[in-house]
């Protein structure tokens, strides 16, 4: 077991905080009762600070930094609300919409999407980017989900909890640019990959509508986001007798 | 000879206190006479092409939207499609919420039609001012009344919110089924505004009754007065019907031409027409060919297919309904004229707010069992229901996997539209004194009957060309060589 390494203290919006060294910005944030918005990360999954909207501003930093992979150190003093960084918050949600096709009209995820609420949250009225309309397509070729990829944010939740929590890892991203997308078994339709077990837990992540139940219609879709967390959890403190 | 040596045209553009943007030109000959009148639908959005690639659990929540007037009669012939794609029959319960959430539908739409777009014509006055010719002047002059109406709309409407979830573009209807039952509070609400929305269609019927008894006679007589056949679900015993049963076709004289037709056959008695000149096609009745093959649907089809309602005061009134205006050809079995349109839907609102009456009190509409679940197991599907104004269609098909190919919408504005041009051209003949002289200024009361002439069809043509839009009417008058000699615009 590794030694335990010296609490570190810092500061945050001007609250003083006291963290144990290999916390992230994020847990500290969290824990201290405040408030970024996230897409890519959950809880029990392993961080990727993919989305960029956690990004902290950091006195003596050059950069903005994401709060998920950001590792506390003593003497931080630490930014969550910045205009820049409202600036910038917004215009990420912006380019989420922009890049898909995000219909909220109709989408199985319609009152329960996170993309939505984060939207809300950063105060987003309208895209000021043009909108692409990508051509993408549904894959409907497995018995019991579909994946829309006109819905998906490349948020890679779905291939986190399947390869670290279901460990079947079906999900990987593919191709380049603006064609980069979710794949499953090396590119084969979802329907094909002998590998998935229909646990169904990357659609209970997916912050979006790009991951639904085959009949869920407009508004239907339950997520589950605490799931990773609840397993992870249950895994590390031996919940079941038989561990 | 005429008046002028070249033939001219009438445009009416935008018309105005409809569902949709539209264009009417009444077409002169080189007499100056009315040769012809074409009702033009000038938008387009293509819903049919764009639901391509989606599953098919989606298309009750995307047609839903085609339409903020009607999205329950999309979202109800999507879910019963929908129910074909899954091969399940919906639980009892579910069927019965799908009828009520049809009948609030048929009442909040009929009462937009009638009090707030149709009546300031007839209760304000053709001739009167038409900058207060609308639901505002009704409200000045009637303030009583006005407030009834909206009131009954409201009932309409608050019914769908408490069973959907929502006033317009719920999803609550959903392949199967539906999400929820009726709570006993909805239950209550109900029985607590009924006796109201009742007295308010009675106060209509009375009013409505006296005004064709007086100053509506001709207007009855020349507002689209004409043979054609009625196309119309009805109950297995005939009854009146709004989203069960099977279709059948009457003509003028009473006599069932075809009954019995299932919406799955639709493609064997039903031709869609194309012309350059609409974005609105022009559906027949394909054994009598086109344009031989017009029909109308809608409330005075609804009622002339129908051997009765089967609730009391809606059969009385449907029996004075055809005493007061059926033809003698047909032994007052048949109602001909198309303004008898504004008749018929306050019978239907009687028949709704009966059927709401008798639908509340069955307390399997509170059972949880309200959806069956299946995965997909056929890959074509045709649905139907009767919205407000007629029969509509969905037709879908679907890959392996549930996704949509190819998608066709039967609107019901769609299967009106032969009639409507027929009765544009009528009512132009009647009114307009012919010939029109070069130059010649039409008054506007003589153009609003035109108009009117549509609005007894209630045309939704955000449905029937599934596109957006304003309300505006646009009039044009143009000769025989293309030139627009009068226009008149209407915001």
């Amino acid at each position: 077991m590794s030694a335990k390494l010296p609490a570190v203290h810092g500061s945050i919006n001007g609250q003083a905080f006291t963290a144990a060294a290999d916390a992230t910005l994020l847990q500290v944030i969290r824990g201290a009762g405040l408030q970024v918005p996230t897409l890519c990360h959950l809880d029990g999954l392993t961080p990727v600070g993919a989305c960029r909207l956690c990004l902290v501003a950091i006195e003596g930093h050059p950069k903005l930094e994401p709060a998920c992979v950001t590792t506390v150190a003593d003497g931080m003093v630490v930014h969550t609300h910045t205009p820049e960084l409202e600036t910038y918050r917004r215009m990420a949600v912006e380019l989420f919409f922009a890049e898909g096709n995000h219909v909220c009209a109709f989408c199985v995820a319609n009152g329960s999407c996170e993309l939505q609420d984060v939207a809300v949250e950063v105060g987003m009225d309208h895209s000021r980017f043009p909108y692409q309309y990508p051509q993408r397509h549904v894959d409907a070729s497995h018995p019991q989900f579909s994946l829309d990829h006109h819905r998906c944010i490349l948020c890679t939740r779905c291939v986190r909890v399947c390869d670290e929590i279901e460990g079947a890892h079906v999900w990987d991203v593919g191709y380049r640019g603006s064609t980069c997308s979710i794949i499953a078994g090396l590119d084969q339709p979802w329907g094909d990959v002998a590998a998935c077990t229909s646990c169904g837990k990357c659609v209970d992540v997916c912050p979006t509508g790009a991951l639904f139940r085959k009949e869920d219609g407009t508004g239907e879709k339950h997520p589950h986001p605490e799931r990773p967390r609840q397993l992870a959890e249950a895994r590390s403190e031996h919940h079941w007798q038989n561990q | 000879m005429g008046t002028d040596p070249t033939p001219r045209t009438i445009t009416i553009d935008p018309v105005t206190r409809i569902e949709g943007h539209a264009k009417i030109t009444l077409h002169l000959d080189e007499a100056g006479r009315i040769a012809d009148a074409r009702f033009h639908v000038v938008e387009y959005r293509g819903f049919e092409t764009f639901c391509e690639g989606r599953p098919f659990t989606e298309m009750a929540g995307i047609t839903a939207r085609i339409c903020g007037i009607c999205p329950v009669s999309h979202l109800l012939a999507a879910a019963k499609t929908g129910d074909k794609l899954l091969a399940v029959q919906p639980p009892p319960a579910a069927r019965k919420l799908r009828r009520l959430l049809n009948l609030a539908q048929l009442t909040q739409s009929h009462a937009l039609s009638f009090f707030h777009l149709s009546s300031p014509d007839f209760l304000l006055g053709w001739e009167s001012d038409p900058a207060r010719r609308n639901v505002f002047g009704l409200m000045v002059a009637d303030p009583d009344l006005a407030r009834a109406g909206i009131r009954l709309r409201q009932f309409g409407q608050q019914l769908i919110e408490r069973l959907a979830g929502r006033k317009i573009h719920s999803a609550w209807a959903v392949p199967g089924g539906v999400r929820t039952p009726m709570t006993a509070a909805t239950a209550a609400w109900i029985r607590e505004r009924l006796p109201e929305a009742q007295a308010t269609v009675a106060r209509a019927l009375e009013l409505y009754k006296a005004l064709l008894d007086g100053p509506l006679q001709r207007e009855q007589r020349t507002f689209g007065d004409f043979p054609s056949l009625f196309m119309g679900l009805v109950a297995p015993d005939g009854g009146w019907e709004c989203i069960e049963g099977a279709i059948r076709f009457i003509d003028s004289t009473g006599q069932i031409v075809a009954d019995g037709l299932s919406e799955d056959d639709y493609a064997s008695f039903l031709g869609e027409a194309v012309e350059s000149w609409s974005y609105l096609k022009f559906p027949y009745y394909k054994p009598l060919g086109y344009p031989g093959g017009m029909y109308r649907v809608g409330p005075l089809a609804r009622l002339n297919v129908c051997e009765r309602i089967g609730t009391a005061w809606a059969d009385r009134e449907l029996a004075e309904f055809r005493a007061r205006s059926g033809t003698p050809e047909s032994g007052g079995r048949i109602v001909t004229s198309s303004f008898a349109y504004h008749h018929a839907r306050l019978v239907e609102i009687v028949a709704c707010l009966e059927a709401i009456g008798q639908l509340v009190e069955d307390a399997e509409l509170q059972s949880p069992h309200v959806r069956s679940h299946a995965g997909l197991n056929a890959t074509e599907a045709v649905g139907v229901s009767e919205a407000p104004r007629g029969t509509l269609f969905h037709h879908y098909r679907v890959d392996d996997d549930g996704l949509i190919t190819r998608v066709n919408l039967i609107i019901a504005t769609g299967q009106n539209n032969l009639a409507m041009n027929r009765t544009v051209a009528q009512i132009a003949r009647a009114f307009i004194p012919e010939p029109v002289a070069a130059g010649a200024e039409i008054p506007e009361p003589l153009l609003n009957r035109v108009e009117a002439g549509i609005r007894c069809f209630d045309p939704c043509l955000s449905c029937s060309t599934h596109a957006a839009g304003q309300m505006p009417l646009r009039m044009a008058l143009v000769d025989a060589g293309g030139r627009v000699l009068a226009e008149r615009v209407r915001d």
